[in-house]
C-alpha cells in the first residue's frame, strides 16, 4: 500500500533501479525513495515524520543524505531513488546538521521519558540514542500547555508534540476524516480539531490511526499495558471481518491492533475494534453461570440441571405438540461451526425446519434478490476492490459509521480521484465529499433504480453485447422500466431529475463501476425487488464479474455470511442447497442418519420474522435462541416481547443479560469470540479463523459444545473433539467450502468461497464468465411505498440505523465506558427546516411516536431530506423499535423497520 | 469542484467573508468549508495561519501602533503605552464594548510621520501623549 511520489521519475525504464549507498550496492523498485532503499539494504536512518502508509512529508529533516552530484542535504524520504545514484548517509556534516535539527526538536519537546506511556517505544528516544545526544538542551518555554484529556481513549500532550504532522496525515490521508490539523504559526503552530477546541468536540471518529502512529508521547492511550503474547483474530463487531491481533498479558487481553498483513483491513480499524473489544470480554456483566427461571426470578444452576431441563422441555412441547413446535434462531455472531450445529440440532435432532438466524431482520433480500438475478446470494466483489473502482454508487449504506474501514476506504478512493454518487436520504458522510448526493425518500429505491436504468437505455449508453449476451429478460424489464423517466421518479423519490440523469451518466460510463449497497435498500417490505431492480444496473452496463466491478452488499454483522452459509435459513439447506432438490436433500440425508423434517413444499417458510405471529397463533411453543437480542432488534418489538412471554419454553444462550435473556426460562453463558476456536465468513466470503485467546469467565462455553451437549441429551449424540472437526463435516458438505481446511486458513489471510478443493486459491470475485444461474435476470418492477406513508396524525417518515460507536443491540458495546459516554442516550436526527417548524433545537427531548408506541430521545438537527427522521436502534432503555413498524418482505420475511410513521412530541421539561 | 480550485478561492473567501462582519464567526468558517468542500480544520488552520484573519468579534476602530525601527527611534514606546492606558486595552485586546481593538505592527510605512499609529485605514503622524489622549477622548491627566 505504500505509494511514495514518483518526483521525476522516467517513464518506460526498468523496474529495477541499482543504487550505491555507503559504498554497497543496493536494488530497489522504480518508484520507490531512497529512504525505502536504505531501509531494504538494512541501512537506518534516524526519522520522525516517515511513515509507510503515508505520503512522504520531509519535514524533519533528519533523513537527510548526501547524493554525490546533487548539492545540499535532502532529504531521503522525499527523493526518489535513480539508477546509479551514489547515496551517503554518514558524514561528519550530516551528523552535525542531525544534531542540530534534532536539539531544536529536543528544545521543544517536554517530559520525563521515565513516567512517559511511550518510554520504550518512543521514536525520539530511538532517534536521540541514535545520534548520540549527550545532554538536553534548554527548553524554548515551560510545558504549559493544556492536555487534552477530553476523548475517552487518550489523550493529547501539545508540549511533547514535535509537529512532525503524522497524526494530521494519518486523519486525512487514511481516515479521510480530517479531524486535526495543524494551526496558528511559528512557536504557535499546533496540531488541533477545527475551531482549537476540545478533542471531543471535534469530527473525530476515534480510528486511533493517529495514536498508534504518533512518535512520541504527545498521544497516548490512556490505558495501555504491554502484552506478553499475540493471538492473530478476527473483530466480532460488524462484518467487514477486520483481521486484528490481541495482546493477551496472563489471562487478559490488553490490547488491540490491526493486522497489516490482513487483505480486508491493512492494519486500520474503527472505534469498535480498537477501543471497543477488551471491555466487552471482560466485562464484569458477563453471564457467567447457566440460569434458571424459578418463581419468576433466576437462580443459578449447573450445566447439567440447565442441559436436562432443556431436553426434557423439548422433548415435552415435541411429544404434545409435534417438532414443529420447536424452532431455533441460530446467530450471526457465533462462528460458523456452532451455526452448522444450530441448523443440524433444529432439522436433525428437533426434526423442525424453524430455523432462522438475524440475516432475516437485514440482508435476507439481498440473498433472495441477488440469488435470483445472478444466481448466487452475496457480494459479488472483494472489499479491496471497491477503492479501486472508476465509479462508485453507494445505495442506502452509510458505510462510515456501519462498515467504517470500508468507509474510510471509499473515502480514500475519491481523495484519489474515484467518482462517488451516494443515494441516502441523510448527508451521510460519503454524501458529503460524493460527486452527486441523491437525497431520496426512504423506500423509494426501486423508482430510483428504474429511473437510473432508464435514463442509461435512453442515452445508449447500455453494454448491449453484454445484455445480448449474458442476460435474458430485457422485454419484461423495459415494459414497466419504460415509464421511470427520472421526471417520473422525481415524484416519487424527490430526487431532481437533472441529478438522476447526471448520476445515471456518471455510473454508466464509469468504467469499472461498483455498486454498493446496504440495509437502506433491504429493509423494506420491497427489499428483494429493490435488490433486484439495483442488480439491473449492473447487468444493463455490463458492470458484473470483473474486478472492482459487481453489485455488493455489505454484510452487518462479524459472521451473517457464515450463517445463512451454514443452512441457518429454512428456505435452504447448508450452502445454499435446495429443498427442491432430491439429490441435495438425499446427501444430507445421508450424512446426518435421519430423515430431514418436511419440506418448505408442504408448509410455509417460518421464518424469525414470522415465529412472532406463529408463537401467538399456538403452533411455536419452544424456542433456543443463540446470541440474539430479538426483544430490541425486530421491528415491532412489543409483539415480539408478547410473543416471547407467552412460550411454553425459552432457552437464550448469551454473553450478556440482554432483554430477550430476561424473558428466557433458561440462560446459559456462551463463551465470547476471544475464548473460542472457529470460523467467521466475512462480507466478502471471507472465512477467518479466530483463536482461543483468553480463558472464558466462571462456566461459559463455546457455542458449538452446547449445541452437542442439547443433542446428545436428545438421544442424537454429537460427538466433536474440536471446531475443527465439526468444520471438516461441513466443509464437506458444502461445495463451495469444499477447498477450505483449518491448515489452509493457518497459511491464508482467509479463503474467500467459492473454494471447491484444495488446490483452489478461494474467489475475488464472482460471476466471471458466467453467472451462477446462468444469464443474468433482467426484472422490471413498479415502485410500491411503504405499507406506512405519512399522513397528518403521524408526519414524518422514521428510518432507522447504526451509529459508529455502538452495535446493533449494543450488548457489547455498552460495557464500553468511552462508547457510552460518547453516545449515552438515544437520538432522533431532523432536517433544520422541520425543527424549526416543531420549534426544536439540538438537544431537547421529545417523544417520538408512530401507531405502536413511543421513545423518547433527543434532538440532533441533521442534513435530512424534509419529512423525514432518523433514529438508531441501540438503547435499550429507549428502543426505538417499539415503534418501527414489522409490516414483511412478501418473498423473505424482511421487516420494514427503514420506513414508518411518526409524529415528534415536545415534551414539557421537568425539573 | 477540483480540490486546487477550491483551495485557490479559500483566502479570497475567507476575505470577503471578514470584510462583511469584520470577522470569522465560526458558523463562517463551517459555511466555508462546506461551500468549498475543504475540511473544516484545513479552513481553521489556514485561517489562524495569517495575522490578517480574525476568529473574534473586532472594535469598530482598529488600532495599529506602528513598532517600526523609525517609530521605536522617535518614542514609539511611549505612544503604545499612552494609547494602552487611555484604551484601557492590552495589545491583541477588543474593549467590551467593541469601539476599539488593540494591535501593534511591524511597520505602516510612514517612517516620515513617525511616531504614528492607523486607526482602521487613517494615518495618524508625528505624535505626542496629548494627541493619542485626544485621539482616545478623556482629559489630559498629566
Amino acid at each position: 500500500m505504500t505509494s511514495v511520489a514518483v518526483v521525476g521519475a522516467k517513464p518506460a525504464s526498468p523496474a529495477t533501479i541499482t543504487l550505491t549507498i555507503d559504498g554497497v550496492r543496493a536494488q530497489t523498485q522504480r518508484g520507490q525513495s531512497v529512504l525505502e532503499a536504505c531501509r531494504e539494504a538494512g541501512i537506518y536512518l534516524p526519522t520522525l515524520c516517515y511513515d509507510p502508509d503515508l505520503e512522504p512529508y520531509g519535514g524533519c529533516r533528519l533523513c537527510m543524505v548526501e547524493v554525490e552530484g546533487m548539492r545540499g542535504l535532502p532529504t531521503a524520504c522525499t527523493l526518489p531513488a535513480q539508477e546509479g545514484m551514489v547515496v551517503r548517509t554518514e558524514s561528519p556534516q550530516l551528523d552535525a546538521v542531525r544534531r542540530d535539527t534534532l536539539e531544536l526538536i529536543l528544545a521543544d519537546h517536554a517530559g520525563d521519558c521515565l513516567i512517559c506511556r511511550k518510554n520504550g517505544h518512543c521514536q525520539l528516544q530511538e532517534v536521540s540514542s541514535y545520534l548520540g545526544v549527550d545532554c538536553r538542551p534548554a527548553l524554548l518555554r515551560e510545558p504549559t500547555r493544556p492536555v487534552d484529556r477530553s476523548n475517552p481513549f487518550f489523550d493529547f500532550d501539545p508540549n511533547k508534540c514535535i509537529l512532525c504532522g503524522i497524526c494530521v496525515r494519518a486523519c486525512a490521508e487514511l481516515q479521510g476524516a480530517h479531524a486535526i490539523d495543524f494551526a496558528w504559526r511559528g512557536l504557535e503552530t499546533k496540531v488541533t480539531p477545527s475551531g482549537g477546541g476540545l478533542w471531543i468536540d471535534s469530527n473525530c471518529e476515534y480510528c486511533g490511526e493517529c495514536l498508534i502512529r504518533c512518535p512520541t508521547g504527545a498521544l497516548a492511550p490512556k490505558n495501555s499495558q504491554k502484552a506478553s503474547r499475540y493471538v492473530k483474530s478476527v473483530c466480532p463487531y460488524c462484518g467487514v471481518g477486520c483481521s486484528i491481533r490481541l495482546g493477551i498479558r496472563g489471562d487478559r487481553i490488553v490490547s488491540v491492533a490491526g493486522d497489516k498483513e490482513s487483505p480486508v483491513n491493512n492494519g486500520r480499524l474503527c472505534v469498535k475494534g480498537r477501543f471497543g473489544i477488551i471491555e466487552a470480554v471482560h466485562s464484569p456483566n458477563r453471564l457467567t453461570k447457566p440460569l434458571i427461571k424459578r418463581d419468576g426470578n433466576f437462580v443459578e444452576a449447573n450445566w447439567d440441571e440447565a442441559l436436562d431441563l432443556i431436553a426434557q422441555k423439548f422433548h415435552e412441547i415435541r411429544a404434545q405438540h409435534g417438532p414443529e413446535a420447536l424452532g431455533v434462531i441460530a446467530s450471526a455472531r457465533i462462528a460458523n461451526e456452532a451455526n452448522y450445529l444450530a441448523q443440524k440440532l433444529a432439522r436433525a435432532v428437533l426434526g423442525t425446519n424453524k430455523v432462522d438466524c438475524c440475516a432475516r431482520i437485514c440482508h435476507a433480500p439481498s440473498v433472495h434478490g441477488l440469488l435470483r438475478s445472478f444466481g448466487s446470494g452475496a457480494m459479488t466483489n472483494s472489499l479491496a476492490e471497491i477503492e479501486e473502482a472508476h465509479t462508485i454508487l453507494l445505495i442506502g449504506s452509510n458505510t462510515t459509521e456501519a462498515h467504517p474501514t470500508v468507509g474510510s476506504g471509499i473515502r480514500r478512493a475519491v481523495q484519489r480521484g474515484t467518482k462517488l454518487i451516494a443515494a441516502d436520504p441523510r448527508e451521510i458522510e460519503l454524501a458529503k465529499i460524493a460527486d452527486i448526493h441523491l437525497p431520496l425518500r426512504p423506500g423509494t429505491d426501486a423508482a430510483l433504480a428504474n429511473a437510473l436504468a432508464h435514463h442509461i437505455i435512453a442515452q445508449g449508453l447500455q453494454n448491449q453485447k453484454f445484455m445480448d449476451e449474458r442476460t435474458e429478460g430485457f422485454e419484461e424489464f423495459w415494459a414497466v422500466v419504460q415509464k421511470y423517466t427520472p421526471e417520473y421518479a422525481e415524484g416519487i423519490t424527490g430526487v431532481s431529475a437533472e441529478k438522476i440523469k447526471r448520476a445515471a451518466e456518471l455510473y454508466a460510463r464509469g468504467q469499472p463501476g461498483m455498486i454498493v449497497y446496504c440495509l437502506g435498500v433491504t429493509e423494506h417490505r420491497t427489499g428483494v425487488v429493490s435488490v433486484q431492480t439495483i442488480a439491473n444496473l449492473a447487468l444493463i452496463t455490463g458492470f458484473v464479474g470483473q474486478p472492482s466491478s459487481g453489485v455488493n452488499p455489505l454484510r452487518g454483522q462479524n459472521n451473517v455470511q457464515g450463517a445463512c452459509d451454514m443452512g441457518a435459513l429454512p428456505e435452504f439447506l447448508p450452502g445454499y442447497q435446495r429443498w427442491d432438490n432430491p439429490e441435495h436433500v438425499k446427501k444430507f440425508e445421508d450424512a446426518w442418519g435421519v430423515k430431514l423434517p418436511k419440506t418448505p413444499a408442504h408448509y410455509p417458510l417460518i421464518f424469525c420474522s414470522r415465529m412472532w405471529d406463529d408463537i401467538l397463533k399456538g403452533n411455536l411453543h419452544g424456542l433456543y435462541i443463540i446470541g440474539e437480542d430479538v426483544a430490541l432488534t425486530e421491528g415491532n418489538i412489543s409483539k415480539v416481547r408478547k410473543a416471547l412471554q407467552s412460550l411454553d419454553f425459552l432457552v437464550v444462550q448469551e454473553l450478556f443479560m440482554t432483554p430477550t435473556a430476561e424473558l428466557a426460562h433458561v440462560v446459559l453463558p456462551a463463551a465470547g469470540f476471544a475464548e473460542i476456536d472457529g470460523t467467521f465468513t466475512d462480507s466478502e466470503r471471507r472465512v477467518q479463523r479466530v483463536r482461543k485467546a483468553v480463558p472464558s469467565p466462571g462456566e461459559c462455553k463455546p457455542d458449538w459444545q452446547i449445541v452437542c451437549e442439547i443433542s446428545n441429551r436428545l438421544g442424537y449424540p454429537m460427538n466433536y473433539q474440536n471446531a475443527d472437526e465439526v468444520f471438516e463435516e461441513l466443509r464437506k458438505l458444502m461445495p463451495n467450502y469444499g477447498g477450505i481446511t483449518y491448515r489452509r486458513l493457518e497459511e491464508h489471510p482467509g479463503l474467500q468461497w467459492p473454494c471447491p478443493d484444495e488446490a483452489h486459491p478461494g474467489t475475488r470475485f464472482l460471476h466471471k464468465e458466467k453467472f451462477t444461474r446462468g444469464l443474468g435476470k433482467l426484472v422490471g418492477i413498479e415502485q410500491e411505498p411503504p405499507e406506512e406513508v405519512p399522513d397528518e396524525e403521524y408526519p414524518f417518515l422514521l428510518t432507522t440505523g447504526r451509529v459508529l460507536q455502538h452495535y446493533n443491540c449494543a450488548s457489547m458495546t455498552e460495557q464500553v465506558a468511552g462508547v457510552v459516554q460518547l453516545v449515552p442516550e438515544n437520538l432522533v436526527e431532523i432536517s433544520p427546516k422541520d425543527a424549526e417548524a416543531l420549534g426544536l433545537k439540538g438537544g431537547d427531548l421529545v417523544r417520538v411516536v408512530s401507531r405502536r408506541g413511543a421513545v423518547k430521545a433527543r434532538v440532533k438537527i441533521r442534513q435530512i431530506a424534509e419529512g423525514v427522521v432518523f433514529m438508531p436502534f441501540h438503547h435499550k432503555e429507549e428502543p426505538t423499535n417499539l415503534i418501527t413498524n414489522d409490516a414483511l418482505d412478501p418473498i423473505c420475511g424482511t421487516a420494514e423497520v427503514k420506513a414508518c410513521a411518526v409524529r415528534i412530541e415536545k415534551r414539557i421539561k421537568t425539573l | 469542484m477540483s480540490d486546487t480550485r477550491a483551495r485557490s478561492q479559500l483566502i479570497p473567501l475567507l476575505q470577503k467573508a471578514q470584510q462583511k462582519w469584520g470577522y470569522l464567526a465560526s458558523e463562517a468558517l463551517r459555511e466555508i468549508a462546506r461551500e468549498l468542500r475543504i475540511p473544516e480544520s484545513k479552513v481553521y488552520g489556514v485561517a489562524t495561519f495569517y495575522a490578517q484573519f480574525k476568529l473574534t468579534r473586532q472594535g469598530k476602530r482598529s488600532v495599529k501602533i506602528c513598532r517600526g525601527t523609525a517609530c521605536h527611534v522617535r518614542g514609539g514606546a511611549r505612544i503604545l503605552a499612552e494609547t494602552k492606558k487611555r484604551l484601557g486595552l492590552q495589545e491583541g485586546e477588543t474593549s467590551p464594548d467593541y469601539q476599539h481593538t488593540l494591535e501593534t505592527v511591524a511597520c505602516i510605512g510612514a517612517c516620515a510621520l513617525a511616531p504614528c499609529l492607523t486607526i482602521n485605514e487613517e494615518v495618524h503622524g508625528r505624535l505626542n501623549t496629548i494627541k493619542v489622549a485626544a485621539l482616545f477622548g478623556g482629559e489630559e491627566d498629566a
